[in-house]
């Protein structure tokens, strides 16, 4: 279970928010609102205050790369640092699989990065994290670049790892693809996260 | 030793060559006539002054005073290195990181070539230690002032690599080096290029210096070569120092990327 009480920043008013193992939880908001901002702050990426755990275990009793590698974020656009795919993965040889299994041939691992399509660095950031084997999955927009087949294969992926008994906490400006994925959805507006929709937040 | 003293007619002769210059630059509409002019002003008054400072601090060689004017020279260095920067630190260490890192590389390679190299009667001769820490400061701060400015803008430009890197479970560290990588190069490539054409594309100003004094060319040629490796230790010392207080004064120790801690960008 991921907690997470009083989460703050500039920018981001105190949060608390739950995502249980096995569930998944939108939010959704409009640009600027600050969703990603509380993505960033759950993984301690910017100066925040508040408290977040993992089953139980204090994000401030963790070094900060142990935190990350337990709850990985995929920002909307990620970064990349090396000229081929592969350099990206500790193991292409394990992240193959994947890569496949999400639409992409798996010659991919041999493309150079600056001639990816926006849809392809998604989908490969999104291994990218994967592979990692994290307990929550943050994700930003995760199919924004993608067409309507890909984001289904996507999304099934997504409830494969959700049923496996990951945490998925997903930002989507998808009201439909929020409906598909989580039982519970929560709005941002503002800098401040509240439940969505007839009580269906907790 | 031997050598032809110059009167004030013979510098005012090649004072003409600026007013040429500044003629030109008249005719051709260059806009440049009253900075070449006051750039050639303060050139003369400043090196006058250091010339009468110099020969006094000659004259006295107390080792208080000669201490003095190296901090004051170190001071200079910082601040010149500082003013280089496109995107510098907020607060205390906009100025303390090179000036930190200079004053530290150019105390120990200073020190280091005159107690077991040159070896002067006192060490600190100021004769020997203020144009020795002259050339290693001036070497160095261009070595620091390059480093820090491509680790900055190479930390702001890579933004997005970095925090994936570290989003992935990577270090600060780690996330930095390529960054720190590409900051330590480009500080030591002229350092690496001045010794690579040193006798071939040009002739080092110090050694010219020697020769013209009356100095035998092999002489002077062993001065230069010592002195070429006392300023590539302390370019090197000080990159190393400056670029590593630098990366991490932009990290933090929960491992995250601190570009807040940077001013907004600057006219160099």
């Amino acid at each position: 279970m991921l907690k997470i009480r009083g989460l703050a920043r500039p920018g981001l008013e105190p949060a608390d928010l739950d995502v249980a193992a096995g569930e998944c939880v939108a939010v959704s908001g409009p640009s600027g609102a600050g969703k990603s901002l509380l993505l960033r702050a759950i993984v301690d990426l910017d100066p925040n205050q508040g408290d977040v755990s993992l089953d139980g275990n204090a994000r401030a009793a963790l070094a900060a790369p142990d935190w990350r590698r337990r709850v990985v974020y995929v920002p909307a656009e990620a970064g990349w640092w090396a000229d081929q795919v592969a350099d990206h993965f500790p193991d292409p040889a394990v992240a193959a699989p994947l890569v496949t299994r999400l639409g992409l041939p798996a010659a991919a691992m041999e493309w150079e990065v600056a001639r990816l399509s926006t849809g392809e660095k998604q989908r490969l950031a999104l291994a990218r994290a994967m592979v990692i084997g994290p307990d929550a999955l943050l994700l930003d927009e995760p199919t924004s670049g993608l067409d309507p087949e890909t984001t289904a294969i996507v999304e099934s992926m997504l409830h494969e790892r959700v049923a496996d008994g990951i945490a998925v906490l997903i930002v989507t400006h998808d009201a439909k693809q929020a409906e598909r994925l989580a039982k519970r959805r929560y709005r941002m507006a503002k800098g401040k996260l509240s439940p969505a929709g007839g009580g269906a937040g907790s | 030793m031997s050598f032809v003293t110059l009167s004030h007619l013979d510098i005012a002769l090649a004072a003409v060559l600026l007013f040429v210059n500044a003629a030109l630059s008249l005719a051709l509409r260059l806009g440049l006539a009253r900075r070449l002019i006051i750039a050639g002003a303060r050139m003369v008054v400043q090196l006058t002054l250091v010339g009468l400072v110099l020969k006094a601090l000659f004259a006295i060689a107390s080792p208080a005073l000669t201490a003095l004017a190296a901090l004051v020279m170190v001071l200079f260095a910082g601040y010149e290195a500082m003013a280089r920067q496109e995107r510098r630190f907020t607060g205390f260490w906009t100025y303390g990181i090179g000036t930190g890192s200079m004053m530290a590389a150019g105390a120990i390679v200073t020190v280091f070539g005159l107690t077991t190299q040159i070896s002067p009667e006192p060490w600190y001769d100021p004769r020997y230690a203020i144009p020795i820490l002259g050339m290693i400061l001036g070497n160095t701060m261009n070595g620091v002032s390059v480093g820090l400015d491509r680790l900055v803008s190479g930390a702001v430009v890579q933004r997005a690599a970095i925090e994936a890197r570290l989003t992935l479970g990577a270090t600060a560290t780690e996330a930095l080096r390529g960054v720190t990588r590409d900051a330590m190069r480009a500080g030591l490539i002229p350092t690496v290029n001045g010794m690579a054409a040193a006798g071939l594309v040009s002739l080092p100003g110090m050694m010219t210096g020697q020769i013209l004094a009356g100095v035998e060319p092999v002489e002077a040629v062993k001065y230069q070569i010592l002195i070429m490796f006392l300023i590539a230790g302390g370019t090197g010392l000080g990159l190393l120092a400056a670029v590593m207080a630098g990366a991490r004064r932009l990290t933090d120790p929960r491992h995250r990327l601190r570009l807040d801690r940077l001013g907004g960008k600057t006219q160099p």
